[in-house]
């Protein structure tokens, strides 16, 4: 059952991470990336990881995608037009772009055949509950969790103005 | 998972699904038969006993109306947002508890659908994916008025999503635990969280009322300057799902409220669990009357206050709720803390 | 299980309600997708980072009991640092929604020349 599930969600993530990807319409892409968000989602609670689950639906799909759309909708961009040249002698950058890209991502899928590889690492009995995450957060990582406060006042203060110097 | 729990689960959302769309039925009935008793005038009473069909007629209706598709539309969106709107809204009643666990030969059957660990955060995570079937829905309607109404409903949901959250927080803090569950056990064991945390049942109140867009928060659909705000193109069947989605929300959010501050299904000077089946049949009606209390609260607030302005919405969501949630949580931390 | 039976169930259910409903077209006068005011925008972003604060705040409370007054004390200095974030915010006055000042204001009109806060 989980196995069939897991294969399941697997292609509808694959599936609606590649709509996001080769279609031209923004919006429908920000809705492919929720819907692809909610299929990861449900791959961790498979996983019985329900802390982590629950936080990519209500993050990234509930607040970041909720910014997508918005900034989609404000810019209206129209569905796009097909590029006139990919390759062409000013556009160098892209070959370097698409280089760093690529070792990026074999540098990935190494990593991940390695793990594939190598014996799964042993997780205790209700690992990645919601206590263990706090309990892991306010004694063994407190540093970087205040440091993450002043993270996101800095990025709150910075977007924000950012955001108004424009209009 | 052995056959018994299957057959348990089968039956439970079964009947979970059916009582969310009778009570839908009787809601909007009484809603209007509620509105008619605050006004002096009757409301529907004529088909059937005391009027109990009408709704029943009016879904019946709305599937004979014919289903106006306007062309400017974005036709697939168009046709995705009561479908997004809907799902979310009937899902959430899944994790809330209606009553002590039963015990049939020998096996608990937990008054529940799914009782999963991080219930609370279950039903906020879907209530935050719940945005999506309203601004969706404006946008793709391609005319202005729906466009304002689901932006207005999202930078609404959004804001209130913080308020309702901080809330929660402090409830959390003193039960320890993200189960409706332990949450409702503690909450026996002590006492409601209603009394213990008053601040943060006024918060969430508020925002409980603003998340399910009713008056005096529907500006989503403030009907004197958006017509029908986001589902303005919408017709028949699809309005129909709009409409049952935001009773299922209204109920969901009774049900919510009621398991965080009133003790769910516990019945005050009551040990339910010392009662056997009788336990398990008074503690189903607690939570249903305190359920029913809420729903015609929702009606009373209606008919008591004017809808909000956008701006004073806005103001009440980050410059009161926001701060009060803080307050609440500095407040039961620090006597927590204090008195450990 | 059961929260993957309740997936399994939904299908059904969105099927069935959308083989009820039947096409048909009538023209419907619309306007065009136009671009809106920034400001929804940012209320998006200021939310997007106390969802997150939110978020953290869930862990911390459900430990809360185990640990005690260190827990206090860390989310307290957490809590400040953000709470100098929203104080920002509300003195730039983006969480406002009516922006216009007028010069002259009088009678009714005058709060609109102060800072409504």
């Amino acid at each position: 059952m989980t196995t069939i599930l897991f294969y399941l969600f697997s292609a509808l993530l694959l599936g609606a991470a590649l709509f996001v990807v080769l279609n031209r319409n923004p919006i429908y892409s920000v809705v492919g990336l929720v819907f692809a968000f909610m299929n990861l989602a449900a791959m961790y609670f498979l996983l019985e990881a329900y802390f982590i689950g629950v936080l990519q639906v209500l993050v990234y799909a509930g607040a970041i995608m909720v910014l997508f759309l918005f900034v989609v909708m404000l810019l209206n961009v129209q569905p796009d037009r097909p590029h006139p040249g990919l390759i062409h002698p000013d556009r160098w950058w892209f070959g370097i772009m698409a280089l760093i890209f690529v070792s990026l991502f074999l540098l990935l899928i190494g990593q991940g055949v390695r793990a594939l590889l190598t014996s799964p690492a042993e997780d205790a009995a209700g690992m990645g509950s919601v206590a263990d995450v706090g309990e892991a957060l306010f004694t063994s990582f407190l540093l970087p969790f205040e440091i993450a406060s002043l993270l996101l006042t800095v990025a709150l203060i910075g977007t924000v103005f950012l955001a108004k110097k424009k209009v | 998972m052995d056959t018994f729990d299957l057959l348990a689960t089968i039956i439970k959302v079964v009947i979970v699904f059916v009582t969310i769309l009778v009570t839908i039925i009787i809601l909007g009935l009484a809603e209007r038969r509620v509105s008619g008793f605050m006004q002096y005038r009757l409301g529907p009473n004529r088909v059937g006993p005391w009027g109990l069909l009408q709704t029943v007629a009016d879904g019946i209706k709305f599937l004979f109306k014919e289903d106006i598709i306007p062309d400017n539309v974005n036709r697939p969106i168009y046709l995705l947002a009561p479908v997004i709107t809907m799902i979310p809204a009937f899902m959430t009643f899944a994790v809330i508890p209606f009553g002590v666990p039963l015990e049939i030969a020998g096996h608990t059957v937990k008054l529940q659908v799914a009782d999963i660990n991080i219930g609370l955060l279950y039903i906020l995570a879907l209530t935050s994916v719940g945005v999506y079937g309203l601004v969706l829905a404006g946008w793709s309607a391609g005319s202005k008025y729906p466009l304002l109404g689901g932006l207005r409903s999202s930078a609404q949901l959004i804001s209130y999503e913080l308020a309702m959250g901080l809330a929660i927080v402090g409830v959390i803090m003193v039960s320890g635990g993200l189960t409706f569950n332990e949450i409702i056990t503690h909450q026996q064991a002590t006492s409601w969280n209603f009394w213990k945390q008053p601040l943060a049942a006024l918060v969430f109140l508020v925002a409980m009322f603003a998340e399910t867009n009713r008056l005096p928060f529907d500006l989503t659909e403030a009907e004197q300057e958006l017509v029908g705000g986001y589902h303005t193109e919408y017709s028949s069947f699809k309005f129909l799902m709009f409409y049952m989605s935001e009773y299922a929300n209204v109920i969901t959010a009774s049900g919510f409220m009621v398991c965080l501050f009133f003790g769910g299904w516990d019945m005050p000077f009551i040990d339910e669990k010392a009662l056997g089946h009788w336990g398990v049949v008074l503690s189903v009606l607690a939570f249903v009357s305190k359920v029913g209390f809420f729903l015609f609260l929702y009606i009373w607030v209606r008919w008591t206050f004017p809808r909000f302005r956008y701006d004073q919405l806005m103001r009440l969501g980050w410059k009161v709720l926001l701060p009060l949630g803080l307050v609440n949580i500095f407040a039961v931390g620090l006597w927590m803390a204090l008195r450990a | 299980m059961a929260l993957i039976l309740q997936r399994l169930v939904a299908p059904a259910r969105r099927g069935a309600l959308k083989h009820s409903t039947y096409e048909c077209g009538e023209e419907v006068e619309g306007s065009a997708w136009t671009q809106f005011n920034i400001r929804f925008y940012v209320i998006a972003l200021v939310f997007l980072i106390f969802d997150v604060e939110v978020v953290i705040l869930f862990p911390w409370a459900v430990v809360f009991k185990d640990i005690g007054l260190v827990a206090f004390v860390e989310m307290l200095i957490f809590l400040c640092v953000l709470t100098i974030g929203l104080v920002a915010v509300w003195r730039r006055r983006d969480l406002d929604w009516v922006k216009m000042v007028l010069p002259y204001a009088r009678g009714r009109y005058a709060r609109l020349t102060r800072d409504p806060d």
